[in-house]
Order: structure tokens, then sequence, then C-alpha cells
């Protein structure tokens, strides 16, 4: 696991290569950009909360309570638009 | 008492220990009498320990995991329901923290880092313990406000709590899991006093029914379904790190008692400490108490950080710790003979005690379920799936809440 990427601005490959890897190590297989973990029964609730706690690490955002919608956790795709739209400030403020 | 009066987080471990030690002594007399006196409850409260996690800007005072963990054990081993106390507590405030909005935290968080409000969680219900999503409670609609009716069971200081975090349904939702704040105060909460449980005699527990309870919106925390999946994760996940660490006091005042009954104690010009099956229990006992402790200052690490790993760990801490509690302390009262199954023996009082730490916040068999489900996980296994509900059956959310407590 790499250092928490929260200083520059992210690009789309980049939070898509990282998640993949933490996806990978966790659930024991590469999973395309659409996958649904949650219906393909890969995950329960305690890998949500894992979920979470990973993209608040990994890049320095918070989850609020809104945002805890599945859709924005259930595929790795999904997960990678949430952590550019979370973190895009950044790179309109460098 | 101002809160520029609490003391600062570097002071807390002093301010537990000191506690500790001017409780010691009583703690058989609340199991007696099945109560934690009220001025007890006022100065763990005053003292800012209720709820010492907390950021400071809430009231609390900043605790770090570790810290909450060593008072933890520090209450635990005095007295179960006095760590039961703080573990309810906080767990409605992490919840609160963590997932309430800006004017939840306002409303609530003060009140319990201070301790004027004392909190209960209110999951268990007849038909629903381990699996959670089985709750029936209603949580409907009705207005401006939301009617909640239902009958929730063992609550922790539910005879006393100022405030319920009720986990029920939807009823507008399609029967998603739904949470919401319920003052005890309102009309319509009815508490029934149980009394003479097996074990945490002291913790003041409640059957609470709640009859068509009105409370305003506001009181609804998170949304209903993946949102509330992880209020209630997430309260149960900071429950099991309480319960550990109290654990681990547990086995700890445990081995001391064992330890020095084993040497003051002669039998027939021997003291037990002489005698090899005696050392055997004891050695026993140094091992699993030790083992249970770093289980749990490594869960402490984890969160420290912030580590996604941190919940199973934490799983395994609690497996860990109430399996410990339950053995040293039965290998204590077997070295204490008959003084340990007096009725004021503390051991004694612990052996019991210890069982329901095996039990509440995920029973040991539901931590290897999720022990089990983090190792396979990893290795590409899917879950089972869940039973569908029976015909009449009250339709659950899709989230999957299944945490014991």
């Amino acid at each position: 696991m790499g250092t928490p990427n929260n200083a520059d601005a992210l690009t789309g490959p980049v939070v898509t290569k990282e998640l993949s890897e933490f996806l990978t190590a966790n659930l024991g297989q590469e999973l395309a950009p659409d996958d649904d973990y949650f219906t393909m029964g890969l995950v329960n609730s305690l890998f949500a909360m894992e979920l979470v706690t990973f993209v608040e690490r990994q890049y320095g955002i918070e989850v609020q309570v809104e945002d805890l919608d599945l859709d924005n956790f259930r595929s790795l795709g999904r997960l990678r638009d949430f952590v550019l739209a979370k973190t895009a400030h950044r790179g309109a403020a460098a | 008492m101002s809160s520029t009066a609490r003391p600062a987080a570097a002071d807390l471990d002093t301010l537990g220990a000191d506690l500790a030690r001017s409780l010691r002594e009583d703690a058989a007399a609340w199991d007696a009498e099945g109560e934690l006196p009220a001025e007890v409850r006022l100065a763990v409260a005053q003292a800012g320990l209720l709820a010492a996690e907390l950021p400071r800007d809430h009231g609390g005072l900043g605790a770090s995991p570790a810290q909450l963990g060593e008072l933890c054990a520090r209450l635990g081993g005095v007295c179960s329901s006095l760590r039961g106390l703080v573990t309810v507590q906080s767990m409605v405030a992490a919840a609160l923290l963590r997932w309430g909005t800006a004017q939840q935290r306002e409303r609530w968080l003060p009140g319990l880092a201070r301790g004027e409000l004392i909190a209960a969680f209110a999951a268990t219900e007849t038909e629903a313990g381990s699996d959670l999503a089985a709750v029936g409670t209603a949580v409907e609609e009705h207005g401006d406000e939301l009617v909640v009716t239902g009958e929730k069971r063992w609550i922790t200081f539910g005879e006393i709590a100022d405030v319920f975090l009720v986990l029920g349904v939807s009823g507008t939702a399609g029967g998603r899991p739904a949470a919401v704040l319920v003052e005890g105060d309102r009309p319509g909460v009815v508490r029934e006093p149980v009394r003479g449980q097996l074990g945490m005699r002291a913790a003041q527990l409640a059957h609470v029914r709640f009859d068509r309870v009105r409370v305003p919106r506001a009181n609804a925390v998170a949304p209903a379904g993946f949102g509330l999946s992880h209020v209630v994760a997430g309260a149960l996940d900071h429950g099991r790190f309480t319960v550990a660490w109290g654990c681990v006091g547990m086995a700890e005042a445990c081995l001391r008692e064992a330890a020095g009954h084993a040497v003051r104690r002669s039998q027939g010009g021997v003291a037990l400490a002489e005698h090899q099956q005696v050392r055997s229990l004891l050695a026993r006992a140094v091992v699993d108490s030790r083992a249970a402790r770093e289980l749990c200052l490594r869960a402490a690490r984890l969160r420290e950080r912030g580590e996604p790993d941190a919940i199973a760990e934490t799983v395994a801490a609690k497996y860990a710790a109430a399996a410990a509690a339950s053995s040293v302390a039965g290998n204590a009262v077997q070295v204490l003979g008959a003084a340990g199954c007096a009725p004021d023996s503390t051991v004694g009082r612990f052996y019991r005690d210890a069982k329901i730490m095996e039990i509440i916040e995920g029973s040991a068999q539901v931590c290897e379920l999720h022990i089990a489900d983090h190792l396979l996980r990893a290795h590409g296994h899917r879950q089972a799936p869940r039973p569908r509900p029976r015909a009449g059956q009250r339709p659950r959310g899709a989230q999957e809440n299944g945490e014991a407590r």
C-alpha cells in the first residue's frame, strides 16, 4: 500500500491502478471497471467499511454521510469517479 | 464542570488509573445490588471519561485509540458494567461523530462528552440477535416526524439512558435499515428493567418498548440503506474495540488475584505456588493475557493509522481477548477455590462477566466467521448467498448488517 496520495491532482488512470491494486489484494481477483462486487457476492458490510477507510486514507478525503450511496462504491469505475469528484478541487487549485 | 477544567489527554492514563483505584473495592456491591450508583456514573462523566475519544471541539478529551483502550482495560479490571457504560456511550458518540450531520454533532456530542446525557444502543430484538438485518422495529414517516414502534431487548443501561440509538426498518423506503435517536423521556418509551442475569449485573439492562414514539425527522441518523449499514457496523466496530480492551483488564486483574493467592495461601505446609499444576494454570493465564493485550495494541495501532484492516483486526482482538478473559477468570477461580466462589469474589464475578464478553458485540462464533471471511475473501471466495426471507416476513435492505450484539 502506497503513501497517501493527497498532494497532487489525481488522474483517472492513476486512481484506477491504485484502487485496482487494493481490490485485487482484498478480493483475490482482478475486476473489470463495471464489475459490481456487491451483487457478485464478493463483499460484506465489513468490507464496505474497509473500502471507505481505504479511500479516505489513500486520498486524504473525508467521506461524508451524504456520500454513503452504494452507487459510489459498487464498482471500480464508480469508485474511481467518486474519488476524482472528491479530489477535483485540488487540480483546480494547483 | 467547565470544559476548560477538563484534563489533557496526556493525563488520561493517570486519571483512569486513579479512578480505577478509588472504585475497585466497591464493584462487588454494585454487582450484588444490580446497579451502578448514580454518583459513580457522575464521577466518571465529570472526569470526561464516558466519551474520551471525542475531539476537543466536541467537548471530548481527544484520546487516541490506545488511550481509550487502556482506559477500558482499567475500568474493565474494576467492573464490566462500568466499562459497559463507556462502551455504549462511546458507540453512540462514535456513530454520530462519524456519520451524523453537523447539526446532530452540535446537538448531541457535547452532552455525551460531558456525560450529561447517557446513551444506549438499541439494536437487539427477540428475533434479531447476531442477525441484525432481521430487526422489525418500524420507523415510519409521519409529516415532520418519525414514528418508532418496536421492542428492543437486553439494552445495556437501558433503564437509565437519556437517549437511545434505535435500529429499525424504514416503513417508506422498502423496509431498508434505519437508525434514529429517541430521547428516553418521549411518551411511549416503556422500560422493563432486567435483573439477575448471568453477568454485567450492574449494567442496568432493560427491555425497552417503543410504542408509537414520535421524534423529529432531524433525529434520523444517515439515509436508510447503504449509509445506515455503516452507522451500525461502525458503532459495533467501536464497541468491539472497547469490549476487547475491557477483557484485557479483566484477564490481568484475575491474573493478579490468582498469583497473589497462590503465593499467600498454604495447604499442608506447602504454598499453592509450589504446586506444578497451579503453576501450569498461572502460566497459561499469563500467556493468554499477554497475547490478548498485544492483539488489542495491534488493533489500536491500525485504528490510529486509519488502516482498512483495523476493522478485521479489531474483530480478532475482541475474539481473543474475550476468550482470554473467560479462560483466565476460570483458572483464577480454580486457584482461589472456595474463595473464588464467594459472593463478593472478584474473580467469580469476572468469571460470570467473561461469558457475557464471549457473546456481546459479536459472539465468538460470529467473530470466527468474520475472521475467516476476511482471510478467504482475499483469496477470491464469494459470500454464501443469504437465505431469502420467508413468506410474510418484512423485506430486508439490500445491504447486510449482520453483526452480533
